[in-house]
């Protein structure tokens, strides 16, 4: 099974939802990927659609959760709704 | 449990400052109960402790499908064989979520079936028993998987991600396990003739006690069992899982109208908690060493199973080259 391909799986559970990442098979190609994902992934109907994708076709970003990747985000707090405050009157919105 | 004396490598805890930098953030993280994830850094001993476990866990799924399989064109009506076909099936499922998991810690799926196959891992007691009659199908549906739940429900909080997930979904199939098992018990107890419910009595006998052993001895002085508790891949000590299964499955047996094979197992109005007698450990070393009445038996099957199985995975390789190449052309 080495050299199989591995591919991450991911399900759709309800028709307006997302894609979700499962989990992963390996498959001898993309077709018996979807036909493993379905037997793994899906046996009590959890899902209505599922994509297969070569896991070594994923990039990445690497390192911890908290890296300097991410830092950008985190000193616009005026990107948040919350940041403006309004009197009571409007705060509705 | 699924896997049972796992080696972390530990001699005894590290407190804080004696880490280095890297192990201390770890460290930390674990604390303040951060999922660790394959790209993480993570200590050689956690890696090394997960990929022990991981594969001992998946191993046992895999091997569990055999006493079941034993069943499957015997059961009594064909409602029971899709049941029990549909509970074997997630069997499967079960073990390859878990080595997908093992995986991710950059194990090799193959290598880890082979050290099976050598003998250098291994799988849980549980499954080295025979499943002598269709009762052992209820048996090991309510006790085994009973069992097996109370293990896994705080494996969901597994500080590692990868594994916590995996248990997740093991954790939500398994309870139509326990059901299956106990209702094919309490048909035969309620609608059974006095042999079947002999039958169902017998069962109960064989697999009480090793269901009890499939939490392992006390973890009490265990530095294994430290280790595995600091890095909170372990949450609860052997003694107080085994309980809490005992606790809740007494009252189930009583329901059935069974007995335990425990002269000592009685309701303690002081503890709140079922007192039971003592355990052979003997056996489950025994049984651990190899001393078990299937458990080569059940490593030949496996291994039996991949190698008469090696044309099919050939032919699907010969397939998806040979599409690859018409596409190409």
């Amino acid at each position: 099974m080495a050299d199989w391909t591995l591919f991450e799986v991911f399900v759709r559970s309800k028709h307006g939802l997302n894609h979700k990442h499962v989990g992963s098979v390996h498959a001898a190609d993309a077709t018996m990927a979807l036909e493993n994902a379905r037997e793994l992934y899906t046996r009590r109907s959890e899902g209505v659609s599922l994509w297969v994708v070569p896991a070594e076709q994923i990039t990445a970003s690497a390192g911890d959760e908290k890296e300097p990747f991410f830092d950008p985000a985190d000193d616009k707090v005026y990107r948040h709704a919350s940041f403006y405050k309004l009197p009571p009157e409007v705060d509705q919105m | 449990m699924y896997a049972q004396q796992v080696d972390t490598g530990s001699k005894g805890l590290k407190s804080l400052d004696e880490m280095s930098p890297e192990e201390r953030h770890f460290q930390e993280k674990v604390d303040g109960e951060v999922r660790i994830e394959p790209k993480n850094w993570m200590p050689d001993g956690y890696r090394k402790t997960l990929i022990r476990q991981i594969s001992q866990h998946a191993h046992s799924e895999i091997v569990g499908m055999l006493p079941e399989g034993n069943w499957l064109t015997r059961a009594p009506s064909l409602k029971r064989k899709l049941q029990l076909m549909a509970k074997i099936q997630d069997e499967a499922g079960h073990g390859l979520y878990l080595y997908s998991a093992m995986e991710t810690l950059g194990a090799d799926r193959d290598e880890e079936i082979e050290k099976l196959h050598r003998g250098e891992v291994k799988f849980s007691s549980i499954f080295t028993y025979p499943t002598l009659t269709w009762a052992d199908m209820g048996a090991i549906g309510w006790l085994v998987d009973g069992a097996a739940i109370v293990n896994q429900v705080p494996l969901q909080r597994c500080s590692y991600g990868p594994y916590a997930r995996a248990m997740i979904r093991v954790c939500k199939e398994e309870s139509f396990h326990q059901r299956q098992g106990y209702e094919i018990l309490l048909t035969m107890m309620r609608e059974g003739t006095d042999e079947q419910k002999e039958m169902v009595q017998d069962a109960i006998n064989r697999f009480w006690w090793p269901s009890l052993m499939m939490f392992g001895p006390s973890d009490e002085n265990s530095p294994n069992s430290a280790q595995s508790m600091a890095w909170k891949i372990k949450r609860h000590g052997n003694d107080e899982l085994r309980q809490r299964f005992l606790d809740q499955t007494v009252p189930q047996l009583e329901f059935l109208g069974c007995t335990a094979p425990d002269p000592d197992l009685k309701w303690n109005e002081e503890t709140g908690h079922y007192d039971f007698g003592e355990i052979n450990w003997q056996e489950f070393f025994d049984v651990l060493k190899g001393h078990s009445p299937c458990g080569i038996e059940r490593i030949q099957q496996r291994k039996k199973a991949i190698d008469d199985g090696q044309w099919v995975r050939d032919a699907a390789v010969a397939y998806a080259e040979k599409k690859q190449a018409n596409n190409a052309a």
